[in-house]
């Protein structure tokens, strides 16, 4: 049995480059202090990355594979479907801290941001915040990210952690720009970790260690408090799962503690990325490197809806000269969603038109644990993108039926108060 | 590093400079993480029927059965590996297959894995409670699991195959 594993996890894929030595000698560093350069078997000349909840992780049965740079947890002793339900039915947390978290300060912020995003930062409410894209100067996408403006004088960044390099690169690029030109803007790359907590019991588990009402607390709002005794936390109602969940910034030096005190409630389990992956997909989030990149528009990528109005008047992003005109133009490709069933549809299957013509070509996809059908993402000719068009794909050279389905495909349950 | 890979991925990043073998196996390493060394169950302790299998290097099973046909299936290790089944792809009945063909494909939510023939014969059955029962390869993977019955067009080919105790050794040797 040859196997074939199509992992797609977190924000971005999932780069397997480690051996089994390679692993092995990952988790087993931890405690020995032992470097990853000793290990020929790996690929990547800096060591892999460890967040502050790499012990713990292990401690707790995670099963570690090398992603983005970071040892992460694919999984812990729950099997994946049970892990994905759990979420869904109770709550779980996620180790995110692998994701850039950038502060962006000075009284020109909006500005400096609004110059790499699509999103209406300006308009945003004190402590809200938005998904939203950095673009390139082709009109592609560069990465997705959350831009909260949080009412402490700052933006607050989420990004991808596989586009770390290529993110932060990008801000100090046009801050030095910035600088130069006499504004004033400053960038904080930050250092704490941050962990998700996700599922209808999240804001019942949450809440008895806050003194704040989590009602008020409305979905893509943030804000700073004491969780379960440790300041100086940022929480944000929004992520990954389609449930209603927060992700919360801690310090490094507690985040044990935290997810300690979280777990200590019964109804709460870790989760890996493995279930994140499948939670994501059926909550008809991208993840990037599959669904979105530098070669796709957020117009082919039905992301219309992340361009601020204003910024559609002001063309003031990188690659506005392109998107926008697609907007009215459409584009010759857009991405859908599929639900087939039979054998499971994965990144690269060619999606068919009825009549055997290869219109596309799929960039996730998985078995849905919620639906037990198979679901996926994927580019397809225009013509082809209406909701219930019935399509064809190609797998291990026969054709299986599929049709074109709206996003998400398992009812979201964001909370809005 | 004789062993053949048991994973191979699919995604978009991988290099692909990384030889084949170690590209392998991927999964088998988290695995192996787990504090306690690989004893797992031996085979040995699930079944009386466990005297008669023998493995491929790909983790399939063989049992020659009293009227001389092979049921297969794949090992314990392979479903740990592989996590919940989610699909089974399975040949037709009177598909004939030459040792090391492809005859079919397993599907958890995260991997894919294909099914090479051990042996060279004819599909005469294939286990129809898999279609609405795929876990039954986790749960019992060397009884109710079972894929798919063939004839043995050469006998000597089951003789080649790893005994249960050469697959443990097998086991431990690509582990390491």
């Amino acid at each position: 049995m040859w196997a074939r594993l199509t992992v797609t996890v977190g924000r971005s894929v999932l780069g397997l480059r480690a051996s089994r030595e390679g692993l092995r000698r990952v988790a087993g560093a931890g405690c020995a202090g032992r470097t990853h350069q000793e290990t020929r078997d790996f690929s990547v000349e800096a060591a892999v990355k460890k967040t502050p909840l790499f012990d713990f992780h292990r401690y707790h049965g995670g099963k570690m594979v090398e992603f983005a740079g970071w040892s992460m947890p694919v999984q812990y002793k729950d099997t994946h479907i049970v892990s994905h339900m759990h979420t869904r039915e109770h709550c779980s947390i996620f180790d995110v801290s692998h994701m850039l978290q950038t502060k962006i300060h000075g009284k020109d912020r909006i500005k400096f941001m609004e110059s790499l995003v699509v999103a209406d930062i300006a308009e945003l409410k004190d402590n809200q915040g938005t998904l939203s894209l950095f673009t390139n100067e082709k009109g592609g996408i560069m990465d997705d990210l959350i831009v909260t403006k949080t009412d402490q004088g700052y933006l607050y960044v989420v990004s991808n952690a596989g586009c770390a390099d290529k993110d932060s690169l990008h801000m100090k690029a046009r801050l030095a720009e910035y600088k130069a030109a006499g504004l004033d803007v400053d960038l904080e790359f930050i250092d704490e970790a941050l962990i998700a907590l996700q599922g209808p019991t999240m804001a019942q588990t949450l809440q008895a260690g806050l003194k704040e009402d989590l009602s008020k607390l409305t979905f893509m709002t943030s804000a700073l408090v004491t969780v379960f005794g440790i300041p100086e936390c940022r929480v944000t109602r929004c992520g990954y799962t389609g449930e209603d969940g927060v992700e919360i910034s801690v310090p490094r030096l507690r985040v044990v503690e935290l997810a300690e005190k979280l777990l200590s409630n019964s109804k709460v389990k870790l989760a890996g990325l493995g279930a994140r992956d499948s939670l994501r997909l059926e909550a008809g989030l991208c993840l990037y490197g599959n669904d979105i990149d530098e070669t796709t528009t957020p117009v082919e990528a039905s992301l219309v809806w992340t361009i601020g109005k204003r910024r559609r008047q002001m063309k003031d992003f990188p690659g506005a000269d392109i998107i926008v005109p697609q907007i009215k133009a459409k584009t010759a490709r857009k991405r859908v969603g599929l639900v087939s069933t039979g054998p499971p549809v994965r990144q690269h299957t060619s999606i068919l038109s009825p009549d055997g013509q290869v219109i596309g070509e799929v960039t996730s996809g998985c078995p849905s644990p919620c639906l037990k059908k198979n679901i996926a993402m994927g580019y397809v000719d225009a013509a082809f993108s209406k909701n219930g068009t019935a399509l064809q794909v190609e797998i291990r050279k026969k054709t299986v039926p599929a049709v074109v389905s709206k996003m998400p495909f398992v009812p979201t349950s964001y909370y809005s108060g | 590093m004789a062993a053949s890979g048991l994973l191979r991925s699919f995604s978009s990043n991988f290099s692909t400079a990384w030889p084949l073998l170690t590209r392998s196996a991927l999964l088998l390493a988290p695995l192996r993480l787990s504090p306690k060394p690989y004893n797992g169950r031996t085979i040995a302790s699930s079944s009386r029927l466990s005297a008669a299998l023998k493995f491929t290097d790909k983790h399939e099973w063989v049992r020659v059965d009293d009227n001389g046909t092979g049921t297969v299936g794949i090992s314990n290790f392979a479903q740990e590996a592989l996590g919940d089944v989610v699909y089974c792809g399975l040949p037709e009945v009177g598909t004939q297959l030459a040792q090391q063909d492809e005859f079919g494909a397993l599907e958890s939510v995260k991997a894919a894995s294909e099914l090479y023939s051990p042996l060279t014969g004819e599909v005469v059955e294939v286990n129809t409670l898999l279609a609405d029962n795929p876990g039954l390869v986790n749960k019992s993977c060397y009884k109710d699991g079972w894929l798919m019955k063939m004839t043995i067009a050469n006998p000597a080919e089951v003789d080649a195959l790893m005994d249960e105790a050469a697959y443990e050794k097998y086991i431990r040797s690509i582990e390491d």
